[in-house]
């Protein structure tokens, strides 16, 4: 059976799956449709958070963009891991005792004001808002590239679908087929990465691969990582394994700034309110991370397999003797090569083969029938362009493995988007019918008309999304890297200020978000749209690190004025304390 | 809060630190600091500090969370306060 039915099989099964799924977890409450009813058993939750959290960028770029940085690419896998230490130890149980709805619940009720709710509205809006365009974007290439429809067709098929199942079942459809979606995209990435693991390293577990010896070809016997290392050297990139040209400070600074702009992230923390207690939320966070795990120990394996694959299989080699993948995935435009030197074989070297992405003369081809590149050509040796993102995509093909496995890949990659694109457009909708409609304007509402809110937000929710699925501004790719900057630099110190100080008050914390979120964003502004450069950054921190700066600002403002002002009235140091202890947390009522 | 409850919250808030400390000092420290040195040893075809930063430091991250968990289990009994 050819790849492209076998995809339509596995996507509509997978689909069908979710539909199903959604229908029968169908909500009719807004304790439903906000937190799932706050029963989800630990495992499931964990798994669901898991879905919730990989998006398209983890499941179809990260092992890629390791391939090309090596170690300097470890900043991504301990960012986006180390921030469930924080979340599990810092936030999780103690925000489930707290036992409210949203983010914005918790920064609202703990400081006893509106203002203070509003700021952390507008936040965790900004930061879901500008997340969710990239994954309706990430929905919208897998279709066109696996199932040859129109890019705008495979984001309006996302839209239909995430809408039925988060519109209908709200967090509880959400939760049940984000465990789905887990299942389809962990074995879509384990699979190919085993089979790759076996035929490079001889080891079927990619994570001892990764420190195995080559198994076929001129360097049998020798270690992988020491081959790569070599082979990069001699290429003119840095070794595989060393650090490269980022200062220590930045790499320190922009690890810190993902791992808790992790920790703050509005649809990671609403997960642990669906978890029936305390207890079931410290474990929950455990099996969150194992799961996480399992992807992100086996990308850097993915990574330095496919960076040996590549230089192996491609570099100095005749273009008339390349691979077949290779040539498939030139059709698309994501390789690109130019004859330089006009000997007819591919030199892959360090540096941009030309300036920016390639753009194709159209109906002509080279001497050996290689497409033509109108870009202006740079003066480096280096003649291949490869778009980072085919790592993962063309692994199954590399590998030559049968057909279905390319075809559960694409299922893979759309349940990594859509598991994510859910969960985003439920924090959106819950945070303008529960802390705007309800808590803010019509404390009146009956249960039926905050639903019917709910679910209107989802759908517009949804078309924003897709709006900016369709048409992508350009800044959409850099604003969502600091999404995490700005929840560093807003919600994650003043919960935790929140938890773990009572005499923090309602003016620390307003000033303190303020100046964080304010910096931050001017920080990021004045560096990506203004034209800042380089060597005006402070203390050579880049504006991806940033918010590490912004998250300290904010912790020491909130600090220092709350020290200033008057302490929180009795009630608050009551809810203080009694959110330090578990028992209790069962009984979570509605507000 | 009642002295039982202070004494309950100092003990999570140090063994926590404890472990946010062994968080750290994997991460920043083996991954990041001293990845240079700590790549000079080798640990079959890993050197060690590439190791850490792109493996043993996700390893850690899981069992403390689970560490964590364990630890709170025992603590909320030995005070009474579990769920």
């Amino acid at each position: 059976m050819s790849i492209l039915a076998w995809t339509y099989i596995m996507v509509g099964l997978t689909f069908g799956i979710y539909i199903f799924i959604a229908w029968i977890s169908r909500v009719r409450d807004t304790k439903g449709f906000y937190v799932a009813g706050g029963g989800v058993p630990p495992l499931a939750n964990g798994m669901a958070t898991a879905a919730d959290w990989m998006s398209a960028a983890s499941f179809i770029s990260m092992a890629g963009l390791i391939s090309f940085l090596g170690y300097a690419g470890s900043i991504y896998l301990m960012g986006w891991t180390g921030g469930y230490v924080l979340l599990a130890l810092l936030l999780a149980p103690y925000l489930r005792k707290f036992g409210k709805y949203t983010v914005p619940d918790f920064v609202g009720d703990r400081y006893y004001s509106d203002t203070a709710r509003f700021v952390a509205l507008v936040c965790a809006i900004f930061v879901s808002l500008t997340y969710v365009c990239g994954q309706m974007r990430g929905v919208g290439i897998v279709f066109s590239r696996f199932l040859e429809v129109p890019v705008n067709t495979g984001v309006l098929i996302g839209m239909a679908i995430v809408f039925f199942y988060a519109g209908l079942g709200g967090m509880k459809g959400i939760t049940w087929t984000q465990v789905a979606q887990y299942t389809v995209l962990i074995t879509a990435y384990l699979i190919p990465a085993v089979f790759i693991s076996m035929k490079i390293a001889g080891t079927g577990i990619p994570q001892i691969g990764l420190g195995g010896t080559v198994q076929t070809g001129q360097y049998t016997g020798q270690y992988l990582l020491d081959v790569l290392d070599k082979l990069n050297t001699d290429l003119g990139f840095t070794a595989y394994t060393q650090p490269g040209a980022k200062s220590m400070l930045d790499v320190f600074c922009i690890t810190f700034a993902l791992m808790v702009g992790t920790a703050g992230l509005p649809h990671v923390i609403i997960r642990f309110y669906t978890v029936p207690s305390v207890r079931a939320a410290r474990l929950s966070a455990g099996y969150a991370l194992l799961f996480i795990a399992i992807l992100y120990t086996t990308a850097p394996a993915v990574a330095a397999f496919a960076r040996y694959n590549m230089i192996d299989t491609i570099n100095d080699k005749p273009y008339a003797e390349a691979p077949s993948w290779f040539k498939n995935w030139e059709k698309t435009g994501l390789i690109a090569w130019v004859d330089k030197n006009n000997d007819g074989i591919i030199q892959y070297r360090a540096g941009k083969p030309f300036v920016g992405k390639p753009k194709f003369v159209k109906g002509k081809t080279g001497p050996l029938g290689q497409k033509i590149v109108a870009n202006k050509l740079t003066n480096s040796p280096n003649e291949l362009y490869v778009d980072r993102d085919i790592m993962v995509l063309a692994n199954p093909e590399i590998a030559n493995l049968p057909n279905w496995v390319i075809a559960l890949v694409a299922a893979g990659g759309l349940a990594a988007a859509l598991s994510t694109a859910s969960g985003l457009l439920l924090v959106i909708a819950s945070s303008i019918s529960h802390d705007l409609y309800y808590r803010m304007i019509n404390r009146k509402a009956t249960e039926k008309q905050r639903l019917m809110v709910g679910r209107i937000m989802i759908g517009i929710a949804v078309c924003i999304a897709g709006y900016f699925g369709i048409n992508p501004p350009g800044f959409v790719a850099q604003v969502v890297a600091f999404a995490f900057g700005l929840a560093a630099s807003s919600f994650f110190p003043i919960i935790v200020l929140g938890i773990f100080s009572a005499r923090t008050n309602r003016e620390g914390a307003i000033c303190g978000m303020l100046a964080g979120i304010i910096f931050t964003a001017a920080y990021i502004i004045y560096f990506k749209f203004m034209g800042g450069t380089k060597d005006q950054w402070l203390f050579g921190i880049s504006p991806e690190g940033i918010g590490t700066i912004g998250m300290i600002i904010n912790f020491v403002v909130t600090y220092v004025v709350s020290s200033m002002t008057k302490a929180p009235p009795e009630e608050i140091q009551e809810l203080v304390n009694s959110i330090r202890t578990p028992r209790g947390a069962g009984a979570a009522v509605d507000h | 809060m009642s002295k039982n409850l202070q004494e309950y919250w100092r003990k999570n808030v140090t063994f926590m630190s404890f472990l946010l400390a062994i968080w750290a000092i994997v991460s920043y420290g083996c991954g990041i600091l001293f990845v240079e040195p700590l790549n000079a040893i080798r640990i079959g075809g890993f050197p060690l500090g590439f190791w850490f930063a792109q493996q043993g430091s996700i390893y850690v991250f899981v069992c403390l969370i689970f560490i964590y968990y364990a630890y709170m289990q025992k603590l909320d009994r030995e005070y009474d306060v579990h769920e």
